[in-house]
């Protein structure tokens, strides 16, 4: 197709870039307040340009923390976080794969029982559910602990579904000649569905490590020791001191550093999408 | 190496609907057989029974001397060509070829060594180390047959594994597939529903109809002698003609046209009679025993043409030379030696 119509292509263009800029635009405030002295906020004006103080407020974010605001160092409270989101997104992954193997290739009594069973499950997300999930973190002794942080939060509908809708699509003659080549079903499921999964699974594992990264009530619920404390509840903890002004130079660097991981992770897994979706495989 | 024989074998899918309906095929050690019909006529359902992907509902199969109803298709000993070719999309050739011996725990050094041997054979040593997407079809299907032969099985079984190629491929690969057969001796269960590669490739055929078996023969006993109107009309390109007629005497009467019946009809009012289109000749004038054609339009074959036409309302073909003048009708001959005479409620083949 032959498009030459410059006003369209100028007009798209503006559309997209002014698109980018509301997105990456906060995120350059936050960038640029985390260079700042700690004064620099006092005026009521924030500053659009770098200050001088960016090395000294990252190693001080790194090394102490927020002393004052009862925040640990950032380091071990990344590393929480860190854990807690490779726990969950793996162990998503790990149950969400095998129970769509289930599904899909076995036929056991209640098999549609199952089914809807982990369908329903799709309209309890932890928020409906915090209180008696709390209940049972508690009473099992899971507060202030990696496995109460990640277990309550693997369960998940969606990857089930989505495995699912993808074994579906891989061919019945593949599962007969796997037979007749002697595979047992797990060989089948080790050696042809999982690697024809790769590039689901990669795809998961970024959306589902974000999604762990992310999580806010749940940790904050259930961590009242500053050992377990995560990176995003810690930023809540650092703004909202009482009787003094937050140190907003302090809180944006923390923000910048709890972007990092996320962003990591996208940047690395996004090669081996593209990959993926460059070799379509089927 | 192994016979294979299928007795009575039966399959009821859940619902009721009866797919193969007792089924007795004896296949001998080394024999292509060929199962050919229309779709729906459970030549693959059969096939996959064999294979142990379907279970059986009724009847027994046996590979070699071993009754294999209940038996894994692992350890049926057979190896199976696929329609689409059923490749493991993430490994290369040779993984391809290897997966299912290295399954059943054959050594490293052996499974290098039959690979290696297959891929001779089909001539794919070239491209061991490539994925199948990477591959034309022709190649899958080398791909395809060189995982069969790597096992060295009992028994080959194929299903439709030359639909995918298009025509001249095809023709080439059913070559190559015979003379595979032949040279390893091995026995081979092929499903089709093209009776082209059904007459070339098979040793014997067994053409199917509605889950019961219509004739078993060579591809020679079933085209000179076909046992019903069904077989009649399968096998052969262009079909052949089926007309119905009266039995008056000892003549045949189609429309205006007196066949000679050849044969004793008593106790027949009416009959079909079969005429292959390659089997009649061109007649002058209506003498008697000619039919005459109503000429509805003619397919240029290049060699031959193919002129289509009616008589007494029945369609029929014929084909004729090309150098031959046609006007809008005309006069066709048959050696009654080449009539087939069928019952008209049965079908089936009378004498």
């Amino acid at each position: 197709m032959v498009e030459n119509r410059p006003l369209l292509t100028f007009l798209s263009h503006l559309v997209l870039l002014l698109g980018v800029a509301t997105v990456a635009f906060p995120v350059y405030v936050a960038f640029i307040a985390s260079t700042q002295g700690p004064n620099s906020f006092m005026s009521g004006v924030i500053p659009m340009l770098p200050g001088p103080h960016m090395l000294e407020n990252y190693s001080a974010m790194l090394q102490s923390g927020v002393s004052t605001s009862g925040a640990p160092p950032l380091g071990p409270m990344m590393f929480n976080s860190l854990i807690m989101a490779l726990t969950i997104a793996i162990g998503k992954i790990v149950i969400s794969i095998l129970s769509a193997f289930a599904i899909v290739y076995f036929r056991f009594p209640f098999r549609t029982l199952a089914f809807w069973a982990i369908f329903v499950t799709l309209m309890l997300p932890v928020e409906v559910r915090i209180l008696p999930t709390f209940k049972v973190v508690a009473d099992l002794g899971l507060l202030n602990s990696y496995a109460g942080l990640s277990i309550p939060l693997i369960a998940s509908a969606t990857a089930t579904f989505l495995f699912r809708q993808f074994f579906l699509t891989v061919p019945d003659e593949l599962t007969e000649a796997s037979r007749v080549d002697g595979a047992t079903p797990m060989m089948f499921f080790r050696d042809i569905l999982l690697p024809l999964s790769r590039t689901n699974i990669a795809a998961l594992f970024v959306i589902l490590f974000i999604y762990g990264w992310n999580q806010y009530l749940w940790p904050l619920l259930i961590t009242t020791d500053p050992k377990y404390y995560t990176i995003v509840m810690g930023i809540k903890r650092m703004a909202d001191v009482a009787d003094s002004v937050p140190q907003w130079n302090l809180v944006m660097t923390a923000v910048v550093l709890a972007m990092l991981p996320p962003v990591l992770v996208v940047i690395f897994m996004q090669r081996l999408f593209v990959k993926g979706l460059v070799e379509t495989e089927k | 190496m192994a016979s294979i024989q299928i007795s009575d074998v039966r399959k009821t899918y859940a619902g009721g609907v009866e797919a193969v309906k007792g089924i007795s095929i004896d296949i001998q050690d080394g024999e292509l057989i060929v199962l050919v019909g229309p779709s729906g006529c459970g030549k693959s359902t059969l096939l996959r029974m064999v294979a142990g992907l379907e279970t059986i509902t009724g009847g027994e199969v046996h590979i070699g001397d071993k009754l294999v109803n209940k038996i894994e298709p692992a350890d049926r000993d057979i190896a199976m060509v696929f329609q689409n070719y059923a490749l493991y999309p993430h490994m290369s050739v040779y993984e391809n070829l290897a997966y299912g011996l290295k399954n059943r725990g054959t050594p490293k050094a052996e499974i290098a060594e039959r690979v290696a041997e297959a891929a001779k054979i089909l001539e794919i040593g070239d491209y061991l180390d490539r994925k199948p997407r990477n591959l034309s079809g022709g190649q899958r299907q080398r791909v395809a047959m060189g995982r069969a032969i790597v096992r060295e099985p009992a028994a080959f079984l194929f299903d439709e594994p030359l639909s995918n190629l298009d025509a001249k491929l095809r023709v080439q690969m059913r070559g190559e597939i015979k003379q595979l057969q032949k040279r390893l001796g091995t026995t081979s269960l092929y499903v089709t529903h093209d009776q082209l590669e059904a007459m070339t490739l098979a040793d014997r055929l067994v053409v199917l109809n509605a889950g019961l078996v219509e004739q078993i023969g060579t591809p020679l006993e079933v085209y000179r002698k076909p046992a019903s109107t069904f077989v009649a009309a399968f096998i052969g390109s262009p079909a052949m003609n089926l007309l119905n007629g009266k039995v008056e005497g000892n003549e045949i009467v189609i429309g205006a046209s007196r066949l000679p019946a050849g044969r004793d009809l008593n106790g027949h009012a009416e009959v079909t009679v079969g005429i292959r289109p390659e089997d009649f000749s061109p007649a002058e004038g209506s003498q008697p025993g000619t039919l005459k054609l109503d000429v509805a339009y003619v397919e240029e074959l290049g060699a031959q043409r193919l002129v289509h036409g009616h008589i007494d309302g029945q369609t029929l073909v014929s084909v004729m030379d090309v150098d031959r003048e046609l006007g809008d009708s005309i006069h066709l001959v048959a050696d009654p030696a080449a009539q087939h005479l069928f019952d008209v409620q049965t079908g089936q083949r009378l004498g």
